[in-house]
């Protein structure tokens, strides 16, 4: 393998191990919220025993999160040098944009509110929580900012004399279609996923652990499912949505995610096909007539365009070469991102099927649903990441410069190599440590100490006597 | 003024900002073997800092993007160039942060000394390897004239490089050290302080060498007499910092390392501009605030953003400072939670009624 091959390789294992946490981050950062404004709202302590117990998932959650977001940060100056200095000047504002905005908000308000306990107020303590999480929704704008100026470049002029795409219009960089669409359908897949998570573990804890904490995780799990069952129809409107767009802006993703070889009017959605894919030989598929000219274009009778005719298209604007990606991995993601997805959707309303009228689940098959909600949406994430970035090439920004084009120059494949083993053993390591942890968090079950005492308020279980400020133990520390 | 001006002078204190920070907490980790002599006394170490080692972390990330941004030119040719020292880094940052988070959250001695080793290695090695990459930075390296890095990896350990590395690493400790005096109670707080004045003279020389060398190496630049003064007073400073610490004047002292090191990075950023990485193969080829800039349109955004955020940002991150400003000792430290209960299978099918 050579530079390149090994740099995309590097550039594929850590950004879909980044986006294992992320979207739980994300959307775990909000539910935990939830929790907490409940306790704050009613002041029944269940709320905020599940706030600790669901807030602890998180934390160890989201040191992962942030530190396989370091790499992403420099990775595109040590892999990809010269796509940086093409793009620069377009993709670096959303970055830093990023960085200032978001990761700031995040690490400061998450410290505040992990160490804050007993030193805030609790209306205080309640808003930093609030205010990490609307960290982490920016942070996904703005890298999704950047990652649709790739798919879909807009608002930028090649400039000749430079050889760069400088920046003309930065509102249209922050208002691009593919952005629009895409950030909802990755805000519900994060939501879709957190949800997910928090259901498949009191769902465990209701099974495995019965007649403990029951009334607390027969809440947790209700309001997942819900969770789960509104952001699954969430991805589904805006995947749709993201199907026209990428009709628009990238007819050859299109045509790749369907296989569909041939110009088609109308033309139909392939659930699945066994055979070949190169479209030479003839293969047993179930299609069903009209969908894909719907989810295209909105219109079930619109012609859709094939790949040959693609490919002639492409060819005559840019010369020679092979325009179309892989089309079984881009055919495949595609349909196991939906499938995975739904599978969750399923899980969830059976588990909350289960939960209906005060009744407290005990099958066997919920158990392993349970075990496996958490991991389909984590796989449909990774699906759905695979088959947008694949579905890309040859293009690393598309129509504008190819993948092998921007590549660093001067780094060998055996420095690549290295930090490739590197990266994936380290990796490999901490995910090791870090299921570890969370199944430990999980079986140890909801907190039982009460809530800390307010900043110079009184100990809790009314104790009348104040204790010593500096005399007192930390409510939290590492 | 320019606007690649500005932004060489915005980078330049998000490295400030960053080395003053995220340095005292670095050396706060190299010193965590030092200090803690046990497992309390090592995790009031790590609490002092528990709540803002991300928020000061953060600066570098906005370093790089910022970078990228405003000078994607540098940004490529810095961290293709430096491909391994940056990658070590990485790894160090990434088992140090980790260690943070997981250390108390697992138990058994084993475990929480492989996550000591962690924090005090990851604290270690990013400390002397910006330094080595400040030192190339400012020596400047072989850049081609397609603005790619055309050495190897060795040549990044000259004795310049290696020399800043252990400034650096030696500042972090004293910085470490005095940040733990003024955060501590009871003998941390007092060995933290006989630390930093054991340290700190060390420090002083290493730091007085290469201030020294880098006017020699950085000859003709364009504000050399400015570099000059601005390393002088970032001396004085460190001076200042050990008398403060020896008459127990905590927040002085730390406030005088905080002055050096930011005097330091100012210093050796001043002695560069205009270039941004000097090219040791010939000076046409140097990347410059100008040949390695965005365009004015990019930069002219930006300016705005950081003019709107940086204040907002700099007000929330000192309230957090304020909010945890009370000092902590071993009576603070909560004693490890209980393991979780034992593992009491539930036979689902056998409870089902
Ligand atoms: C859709 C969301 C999303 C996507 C596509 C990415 N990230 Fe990410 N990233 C986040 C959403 C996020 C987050 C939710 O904000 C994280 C996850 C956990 C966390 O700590 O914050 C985060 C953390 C995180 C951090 C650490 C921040 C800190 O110290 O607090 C960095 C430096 C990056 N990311 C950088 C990147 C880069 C350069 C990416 C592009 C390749 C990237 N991320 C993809
Ligand atoms: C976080 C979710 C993401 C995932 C899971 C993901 C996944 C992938 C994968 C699997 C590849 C390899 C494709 C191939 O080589 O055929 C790739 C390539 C790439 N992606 Fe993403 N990506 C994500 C987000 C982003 C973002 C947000 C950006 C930019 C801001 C980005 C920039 C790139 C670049 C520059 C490449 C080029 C390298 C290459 O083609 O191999 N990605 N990504
Ligand atoms: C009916 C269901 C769904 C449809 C129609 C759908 C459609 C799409 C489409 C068309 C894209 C590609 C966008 C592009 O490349 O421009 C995409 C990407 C993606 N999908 Fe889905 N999707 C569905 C379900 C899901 C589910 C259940 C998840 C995860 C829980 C998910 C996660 C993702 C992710 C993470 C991406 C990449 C990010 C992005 O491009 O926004 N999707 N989806």
């Amino acid at each position: 393998m050579d530079a390149l091959d090994l740099a995309r390789w590097q550039f594929g294992i850590t950004t879909v191990y980044h986006f294992l946490f992320v979207p739980i981050t994300i959307g775990l950062g909000f539910l935990v919220a939830g929790f907490q404004t409940a306790w704050h709202r009613t002041g029944d302590e269940r709320w905020y025993r599940l706030t600790r117990f669901y807030g602890k998932l998180f934390l160890i959650n989201f040191a992962m999160g942030v530190v396989t977001g370091i790499v992403q940060e420099f990775q595109f100056g040590m892999n990809w040098s010269d796509y940086s200095r093409f793009v620069g000047d377009i993709f670096g504002a959303p970055l830093a944009i990023e960085g200032l905005l978001a990761f700031f908000l995040e690490s400061t308000f998450l410290g505040l509110w992990i160490f804050g306990w007993d030193r805030l107020p609790r209306r205080l303590h309640l808003a930093t929580i609030w205010a990490a999480a609307t960290g982490t929704l920016l942070s996904a704008y703005f890298i999704l900012a950047a990652n649709s100026f790739m798919q879909n470049p807009v608002g930028y002029e090649l400039n000749e004399a430079t050889g760069r795409a400088e920046l003309t219009d930065f509102w249209a960089v922050l208002t691009n279609p593919v952005l629009l669409v895409g950030f909802p359908h990755t805000v519900f897949a994060s939501f879709l996923t957190a949800g997910a998570l928090v259901l498949g573990v009191a769902m465990w804890r209701l099974i495995r652990r019965r007649g403990v904490d029951t009334a607390a995780f027969r809440s947790a799990a209700r309001l997942g499912a819900v969770v789960v069952l509104v952001s699954g129809l969430g991805v589904a409107l805006s995947g749709h949505l993201q199907g026209q767009v990428m009709t628009d802006v990238q007819p050859m993703k299109m045509a790749a995610a369907e296989g569909l070889y041939q110009t088609s009017q109308p033309a139909g959605f392939s659930v699945f096909t066994i055979g070949t894919l190169d479209g030479s030989d003839e293969v047993v598929s179930l299609r069903i007539p009209r969908l894909l000219s719907y989810l295209a274009t909105g219109d079930p009778s619109a012609a859709v365009e094939g790949i040959d005719d693609l490919q002639a298209q492409y060819a005559d604007r840019w010369g020679e070469g092979d325009y179309a990606p892989n089309i079984p991995v881009t055919y495949w993601t595609f349909r196991l991102m939906i499938g995975t997805g739904a599978l969750a959707v399923a899980a969830a309303a059976w588990s909350l099927w289960s939960l209906r009228q005060g009744r407290v689940p005990t099958s066997r098959w919920l158990l392993r649903a349970a075990v496996a909600l958490p991991l389909l949406p984590l796989l449909a994430n990774t699906f759905g990441w695979i088959f947008t970035e694949m579905g890309r090439q040859p293009w690393v920004v598309f129509g504008l410069m190819t993948t092998a084009a921007g590549v660093s120059p001067g780094t060998t494949a055996t420095e690549v190599a290295l930090t490739l083993a590197g990266f994936t053993l380290v990796y490999g390591l901490l995910a090791v440590v870090e299921v570890k942890l969370l199944l430990r968090a999980i079986a140890a079950g909801l907190p039982h100490e009460p809530p800390p005492p307010e900043p110079g308020g009184r100990p809790a279980g009314g104790d009348a006597e104040e204790l010593d400020e500096d005399e007192r133990e930390l409510a939290f520390a590492y | 003024m320019e606007l690649t001006t500005l932004w060489f002078i915005l980078i330049a204190v998000l490295w400030v900002g960053y080395f003053v920070l995220e340095g005292f907490d670095f050396g706060v980790g190299i010193l965590l073997p030092v200090l803690g002599r046990t497992d309390k006394e090592r995790r009031v170490l790590i609490n002092t800092i528990g709540p803002v080692w991300d928020g000061n972390e953060v600066w570098v990330l906005v370093a790089g993007g910022a970078t990228f941004a405003a000078f994607p030119e540098w940004y490529a040719t810095l961290f293709s160039g430096f491909y391994l020292p940056l990658f070590l880094i990485l790894v160090a940052l990434i088992f140090r942060n980790v260690a943070f988070e997981y250390r108390s959250k697992g138990s058994g001695e084993r475990w929480r000394a492989r996550w000591d080793a962690a924090i005090f290695h990851g604290s270690l090695v990013p400390a002397v390897l910006w330094g080595v990459a400040f030192g190339n930075i400012v020596r400047g390296v072989a850049v081609g004239p397609d603005k790619e890095y055309a050495g190897t990896f060795l040549e990044l350990l000259n004795p310049y490089a290696l020399l800043a590395g252990l400034v650096l690493a030696t500042l972090f400790v004293t910085h470490g050290a005095l940040f733990l005096a003024l955060k501590t109670t009871g003998d941390v707080r007092r060995r933290a302080n006989q630390v930093a004045l054991r340290v700190g003279p060390i420090a002083a020389l290493l730091a007085v060498a290469f201030l020294g060398w880098t006017y020699v190496e950085r000859d003709g630049a364009r504000l050399l007499e400015w570099y000059a003064v601005l390393a002088v007073v970032a001396a004085l400073a460190l001076v200042g910092a050990l008398v403060a610490a020896h008459r127990g004047r905590d927040g002085w002292a730390f406030a005088g390392t905080a002055a050096t090191i930011a005097l330091a990075v100012a210093a050796l950023f001043v002695s560069l501009f205009p270039e941004v990485l000097p090219s040791s193969l010939d000076p046409a080829w140097s990347l410059t605030t100008t040949n390695a800039a965005a365009t004015d349109y990019t930069l002219t955004i930006m300016t705005w953003v950081a003019v709107l955020f940086t204040p907002i940002v700099l007000l929330y991150q000192g309230w957090s400072y304020h909010v945890f400003r009370r000092r902590i000792g071993v009576a603070n430290i909560p004693d490890d939670e209980p393991a979780p209960e034992p593992h009491r299978p539930t036979r689902p099918a056998a409870a089902r009624s």
